[in-house]
């Protein structure tokens, strides 16, 4: 019998996590997409509030593979996506590893709506190829992914599952708590469910609303109560953009963390990617739903626990 | 001092200047927002369960608890009377501090009594202690009830299911991890 035993025992799920992400590509690579490799070490992470990168020499971990990826959209590459380790300092819990894969695709010519059709179709087809079927079950709940997904905004959530407004909660700081422990659970319980339309302080890089610029374009994925993807219409305004990351590097720089250089060549580069939307995720949360795995741990060869 | 980053199932904190140990730990952090610390918690004293959210740069100071061995002694009312080994000091024990532990409670067993500011607040059995049985039917031969098990009640009054050839009067082991007999004590 293998000594290590709980590794022994993840062959069925690590073989489930290989044939999502085959499958992943086939979808892409037949949508007209090109796979691209952006490096993984970075000197100029994008500056977020709560993201924090891990230091590697002189550079950084990405956190995320944004800022190389839309130099490539503004260069001229219309549909790119790529499959890479994203590393994130701090978190580890149940839905969360500090090295975690992560799924990024970018599109020209499109807005969030898009990516949020472009979510039902893989999804779906991911679960046809890996299941055999359109209905996720997970941890005792039955998802069906064919009818049409809930689309609800961040403030009607709010107003449906909390005693508070969007702007109250922003005012009083208990947005996240009240995200986490009362909207959560709710979504994506009967069917995927996008949450859309944030806050503006909350997406940095994402293109405010046209007719209201308190709300900016960005959507999450939820299904069974897990926040799986991440997506928005991309800020194409170079000097906005560099506002913006200056008002997160003084609120880093306040909380006392980490401040990283700003991202020049992005900033320069942004004005010629023109309107594009793009969308982050998590693949190891997505083998979780798909397998039916409770902890992420679960769909990994080994946890930092285990190294 | 441990920072939200110790958080985890059953470390064990001050808090409102009581003990508390953690029950149920999870880190949450929705897209882009802060990380939060959700910690369920239950106070060794009295028992209480509490539901604590967390942000980062919060801080806690350790439990100050204190692990002896002693002797159990006897009991009175409703309380355990135990000795340390050492000092030979004498301590009372609640027993709603005790829990299950009560059940494996025999003259001169020897336990981990935990303590808080020089209070017992509760103990730690062996995971195997022997213990006689004082009353359980004897088994029908012929019986076709096709029950495997029968109750037995052993010299502490804890009352638990044993194999049918266990009779009175036999030592049997009890594994106090599970509360479930384990094997017959031959001889």
């Amino acid at each position: 019998m293998a000594k290590n035993r709980s590794l022994a025992a993840r062959k069925e799920a690590l073989k489930g996590r290989s044939s999502v992400i085959r499958k992943i590509r086939e979808f892409f690579n037949e949508g007209g997409y090109l796979e691209v490799d952006t490096p993984l070490r970075i000197p100029a992470p994008a500056p977020e509030s709560y993201i924090d990168a891990v230091p590697s020499g002189e550079w950084f971990l990405q956190t995320s593979p944004e800022i190389c990826m839309k130099r490539l959209l503004a260069a001229g590459y219309e549909r790119i996506f790529q499959i890479c380790p994203c590393w994130r300092d701090g978190e580890r819990g149940r839905l969360h590893l500090p090295e975690f894969t992560m799924l990024e695709w970018y599109r020209l010519d499109a807005d969030y709506r898009d990516l949020m059709n472009d979510c039902q179709a893989l999804v779906r087809f991911l679960s046809q190829a890996v299941n055999g079927t359109r209905v996720i079950s997970y941890q005792g709940t039955t998802i069906e992914l064919e009818a049409p997904w809930e689309r609800v905004t961040v403030a009607e959530a709010f107003r449906r599952y909390t005693s508070m407004s969007m702007e109250e909660a922003e005012e009083r700081d208990l947005f996240d708590e009240l995200m986490v422990k009362e909207i959560e659970p709710n979504l994506g319980v009967k069917h995927p469910a996008f949450i859309y339309d944030y806050p503006a302080a909350r997406g940095a890089l994402a293109r405010l609303k046209p007719e209201n610029r308190s709300l900016a374009e960005r959507f999450e994925l939820y299904v069974g109560g897990i926040e799986l993807a991440n997506g928005f219409s991309e800020l194409d305004d170079s000097r906005e953009q560099r506002e913006r990351f200056e008002k997160e590097a003084a609120f880093r720089a306040a909380l006392g963390k980490t401040s990283y250089p700003m991202p020049d060549r992005f900033l320069n580069e942004l004005s010629e990617m023109g309107p594009a939307a793009g969308i982050a995720l998590g693949i190891d949360r997505l083998v979780m739903l798909l397998l039916n795995s409770a902890d992420i741990g679960e769909v990994v060869s080994f946890t930092p626990e285990e190294l | 001092m441990y920072t939200v980053a110790d958080l985890r199932k059953g470390l064990k904190i001050t808090l409102d200047g009581d003990p508390y140990i953690v029950i149920a730990f999870d880190f949450a952090k929705p897209g882009k927002g802060q990380a939060l610390y959700r910690t369920k918690m239950r106070n060794m004293i009295n028992g209480t369960i509490l539901d604590r959210t967390y942000r980062s740069g919060e801080t806690f100071e350790p439990a100050s608890l204190e692990d002896r061995k002693m002797q159990f002694l006897y009991k009175e009312d409703d309380h355990y009377c135990f000795m340390d080994n050492q000092s030979f000091e004498q301590f009372h024990v609640d027993e709603s501090a005790l829990g299950d532990a009560k059940n494996y409670l025999i003259d001169n067993l020897q336990v981990d009594v935990l303590l808080f500011k020089e209070k017992a607040i509760g103990i730690d059995v062996p995971n195997f202690v022997n213990l006689r049985v004082v009353q359980t039917d004897p088994w029908a031969k012929g019986d076709t009830s096709g029950s495997d098990s029968k109750p037995a009640t052993v010299e502490t009054g804890y009352v638990l299911r044993v194999p049918p050839f266990i009779e009175e009067g036999e030592l049997i082991t009890i594994d106090t991890r599970t509360g479930e007999y384990s094997t017959r004590v031959k001889g």
